[in-house]
């Protein structure tokens, strides 16, 4: 009897050998959506340390548990108002449907919190939707103009996103159908190209004075956000004060994109984790805690990551892969005429399956989410959609306050940090939060 | 680079007594938030289309997010984005202006009588945007449907990423003009130090030669179009796969 | 993360009046760099053999008096100690390198910012109208000066990471931008025998200026050189006791606008710190090309 020799490297690994060998017969670098795929220390790395004798849980239903959430209070004369702390980051239309914003607008509406726009400009099924929407302001300008400043409810200034900070948008031409042609005044088809920095500043003693156009656009009213990529965090949140943000938004790693090099995401930017505990370091250093707020993204997925985010010193989280599984990403199947009508084939057209399906630079996603063709694009009815987004919201929210309670919270933004411990040594050290059952925070306190 | 002679403050004018009178703003002594508040709420509404400021002294923003048919002076140089956002007014600066100078203008018509420093009408979608002396680098970044026209000469960078409209350059442009070029068409009357990626010259025809004549009308100027060359995208940029094909 | 500002008195009449001048364009300069300020001065020199050594005691109490007394008696030559509170100048006919070497000994709470026969240097954390103020700074004259505002970006706000950064003798350099690869080039210079005292990337660049001059380039050539070895964004602004200097990178994103008439020149980030200055309704005004040197000689 023979054995097989099936012994796999981990260097050269199945993966790297197709990945080589594409790029053997393709002269090109792979691109592809959602964000990093490898594991890296994050959230599920750390655990809550609840009610025992000597701290007292709340009752679930019967004693409050305030989820209230305001951000942009340090010029605004009107600061967004949420009614949780989960929020739904920035996409583009382009990368997504028009549908989906509308999905995304409604279930944002009857929770109370906000949607954001991303780098394509400001739709009119969003704004009409979404009762709180943050208009983002990038690199590109697709789409940006003064009516719809004057129509949002804060403006956020992209300086990078977590999947590819240092890098432009990405649209390809399958994607650029007359549309979003018309809105980011590009030719109908054109793979766009995206500039990386914006055009008329750089650095934040010139982002000081931006800002404050901004501002004098809106006459004051609207809160100023900043958006960054997570790369030298403790320094950028510190610059980003400095320059007169009302609200900083940081987006880890993990955070997913609709298209860029997969090489930028996976090896690009410093996982959530870290990148949250320098920016509430910052935030502390310069004695800002509670003046500017912190927004954190990049892969949060549950209640409990938003527990542990709100510990970490989180004043939201903006969620944005999460919510576009919650309307079918990576589903099997798509819902038409209240039924479940199977998706399989058509991710297996793109060469991938259910589970595993990252196509969305395709533009011909099997249930309708990152699409802009007429066809696939009725596979997402935008009030189912905001239904189950609604429910996966109402959910998250739900695990949230259980583990506040359970914590002996009545308002979740009392979680702290102390509340927390870590699994394995990196978490402790990025965390900056000791090891379970030791007081030892690796690089801060000895053993 | 041009240099500017002493731009005199206004004294206020003599008023004729069929016209609103003019508005005047000093910055040495208004306050900025003042001067703008005035302009995008009342100015309209009081039928005082007319509009002077003192003393800008490098100021930025100044007049900035205008939306409705004003006419505003500025007599001084300003800082960043004078008349940024700006829809439907008129906006004269007799002076310099700093970086940014009508970013992103929707419509109406910005006028800048000395020079402009850099990223002059970044991502300008409407309007007229008339530099009469240099304008600096990324002149026109960005463009998205503005017509701009450059007195003088331009820095280097000068519409990348120009997406859509028309830039008229009477003077010279430095390093990598229209660099990554989508549907803009720059119109430039001296020497071009190089071009950018995908950018080329190319012939001028009649509508270019309209184009040019109508432009130059509206900014005041008198070269003949015909002394202006074409520079356009050679589109080879606008798909990334086009290697694809070619399998091993 | 900065504001910088330069001046040239060409008429010297006015010098008496260089510092009065630069204060508003330094204040000017606030929302650009709240942190922390700095300004060389160039005065008129001290005669050979003396040089000039600026010393700043941070936030350690030095008994300037005490310290002369010291120097005095354990190194040989004629002392003087001018003190501003915890900035003093000591002018002294000894060979510098054998103060700094004493002083790093005996007075290591002392930091030596400057070494020269016209500079004189001032840097401290704080608001820069604070700052123009603790130092006096509108009593100030002299033929030129280079000055800056920091808001913080990769090293911490401490007064070491101020600029000017100097080097060598009566030069110095501030910096607007950011600098992409200063970890190589201190890689490459310490090696050589230059010493870093902080990580700031300006410092980087004020260290290969040194070195190249070390190597016998003028300054032109060095900075020639630094358009390939020196990665990054920078608008710099440099002193020497008989010049002002500017240039900018090739992509020029890092602002500045030079104010020019036949009794100054005058240089900022902004235009906004030059406005008020005499007669600037009648100045030549221009931005700097990139990669063009411009400079003014005393």
């Amino acid at each position: 009897m023979t054995t097989l020799a099936l012994e796999e490297s981990a260097g050269f690994d199945r993966h790297t050998i197709e990945y080589i060998q594409r790029a053997a017969a393709s002269g090109l670098y792979e691109i592809r959506g959602l964000g990093a795929k490898r594991r890296v220390p994050g959230f599920d790395d750390l655990l809550f340390l609840a009610a025992s004798l000597s701290r007292y849980p709340l009752e679930g239903y019967r004693e409050r548990c305030s989820t209230k959430t305001v951000l942009g209070t340090r010029y605004a004369s009107r600061p967004i108002e949420l009614a949780i702390p989960i929020t739904i980051a920035g996409m583009s239309f382009g990368a997504l449907s028009a549908r989906v914003k509308e999905a995304l607008g409604r279930a944002a509406t009857e929770l109370g919190t906000s949607t954001t726009t991303g780098d394509g400009g400001m739709t009119s099924e969003e704004r009409n939707s979404s009762k709180t929407l943050v208009y983002q302001c990038l690199p590109s300008r697709y789409g940006f103009n003064p009516d719809d400043v004057r129509r949002a409810d804060a403006i956020e200034i992209v300086i990078g996103q977590g999947a590819k900070p240092g890098g432009g948008g990405m649209l390809l031409g399958q994607k650029v159908n007359p549309r979003v042609a018309r809105m980011r005044t590009l030719p109908e088809g054109v793979d766009q190209r995206s500039a990386s920095r914006h055009p008329d500043w750089t650095g934040p003693d010139d982002l000081v004075i931006k800002i404050k156009e901004l501002r004098e656009i809106t006459d004051w009213q609207k809160p100023i956000y900043v958006k960054v990529g997570a790369t030298r965090v403790f320094n950028d949140v510190k610059l980003a004060v400095h320059a007169g943000a009302d609200v900083i938004v940081v987006d880890g790693m993990q955070g997913g994109t609709a298209a860029t090099q997969t090489v930028f995401i996976e090896h690009v930017g410093i996982p959530t984790l870290a990148a949250l505990r320098q920016a509430v370091d910052a935030l502390d250093d310069l004695n800002m805690r509670g003046v500017v707020q912190l927004v954190i993204s990049g892969g949060i997925r549950s209640g409990a990551d938003v527990a542990k985010a709100l510990a970490m010193g989180a004043d939201a989280v903006a969620i944005g892969q999460g919510v576009l599984v919650a309307l079918g990403c990576n589903s099997d199947t798509y819902v038409s005429k209240d039924r479940h009508i199977s998706a399989v084939e058509d991710y297996a057209k793109l060469g991938t399956a259910p589970g595993f399906c990252h196509h969305c630079h395709t533009g011909r996603c099997p249930v309708g989410v990152t699409t802009q063709d007429p066809e696939l694009e009725l596979r997402l009815d935008p009030m189912v959609g905001a239904k189950r987004l609604k429910n996966y919201l109402k959910t998250v929210n739900m695990e949230l306050t259980t583990i506040a309670r359970a914590c002996g919270k009545q308002v979740v933004h009392h979680l702290e940090k102390e509340d927390l411990v870590a699994l394995t040594v990196e978490a402790a050290a990025m965390a900056g939060i000791p090891l379970a059952g030791t007081s030892w925070i690796p690089g801060r306190t000895a053993l | 680079m041009a240099n500017m002679t002493a731009p005199e403050a206004v004294k206020p004018k003599p008023v004729a007594t069929e016209r609103p009178p003019a508005k005047l703003f000093d910055l040495a002594r208004d306050k900025l938030r003042d001067l703008n508040l005035f302009l995008h709420t009342r100015a309209a509404l009081e039928g005082a289309p007319h509009i002077h400021v003192n003393n800008p002294d490098g100021a930025h923003s100044v007049a900035c997010g205008l939306n409705a048919n004003l006419d505003v002076h500025i007599h001084g140089h300003v800082g960043y984005y004078a008349a940024g956002m700006n829809q439907l007014a008129s906006v004269t600066i007799h002076g310099n202006a700093g970086p940014g100078v009508a970013e992103n203008m929707m419509s109406g018509r910005v006028h800048v009588k000395g020079f402009a420093s850099t990223a002059a009408g970044a991502s300008a979608h409407g309007g007229l945007l008339v530099i009469d002396g240099d304008a600096s680098l990324r002149c026109g970044i960005s463009l998205k449907g503005a017509d701009i026209v450059v007195g003088g000469s331009v820095g280097s960078f000068s519409a990348f990423m120009a997406q859509a409209g028309r830039i008229v350059i009477c003077g010279n442009a430095e390093d990598a003009l229209g660099d990554s070029l989508y549907e803009a068409v720059i119109y430039v009357r001296g020497e071009v130090r190089s071009l950018g990626a995908d950018a080329r010259f190319e012939p001028m025809n009649e509508t270019d030669v309209a184009a040019v004549s109508m432009l130059l009308d509206r900014a005041g100027l008198t070269h003949s179009p015909k002394e202006f060359r074409r520079v356009a995208s050679a589109k080879s940029l606008y798909h990334w796969h086009a290697d694809a094909d070619q399998e091993y | 993360m900065c504001g910088i500002v330069g001046l040239l008195i060409k008429r010297p009449a006015l010098r008496d009046q260089l510092g009065a001048l630069m204060v508003p364009m330094l204040v000017g300069m606030t929302d650009r760099g709240p942190d922390s300020a700095g300004l060389a001065v160039y005065t008129a020199p001290v005669p050979e053999p003396s040089h000039k050594l600026s010393l700043y005691s941070g936030a350690n109490q030095v008994d300037w008096s005490q310290l002369l007394l010291r120097l005095a008696k354990e190194l040989e030559g004629v002392h003087e100690i001018a003190p501003t509170g915890t900035h003093a100048v000591l002018t002294s006919a000894t060979d510098p390198d054998l103060l700094v070497s004493w002083i790093s000994r005996h007075a290591p709470a002392i930091a030596v910012l400057s070494i020269g026969q016209s500079i004189d240097l001032y840097k401290d954390v704080g608001a820069p109208a604070d700052i123009a103020e603790r130092y006096q700074f509108k009593s100030l004259r002299g033929s030129h000066l280079v000055g800056h505002t920091r808001m913080a970006t990769e090293s911490a706000v401490t007064p070491a990471h101020a600029h000017p950064f100097t080097a060598g003798r009566d030069f110095c350099l501030v910096h607007n931008g950011s600098l992409s690869n200063p970890h190589l080039v201190r890689k490459k210079l310490e090696p050589l025998g230059i010493r870093f005292e902080t990580d700031n990337d300006t410092e980087a660049a004020c260290r290969f200026f040194e070195w190249r001059l070390r190597e016998g380039d003028d300054l032109r050539t060095a900075v020639q050189r630094g358009f390939s070895e020196l990665d990054g964004f920078f608008t710099f602004l440099m002193g020497t006791d008989q010049e002002l200097l500017i240039v900018r990178d090739a992509f020029s994103c890092k602002p500045a606008v030079v104010a020019e008439t036949d009794d100054y020149v005058a240089i900022a980030s902004e235009f906004r710190s030059l406005a008020h200055l005499p007669h600037i309704k009648h100045a030549t005004l221009f931005e700097p090309k990139p990669e063009e040197i411009y400079s003014w000689r005393i």
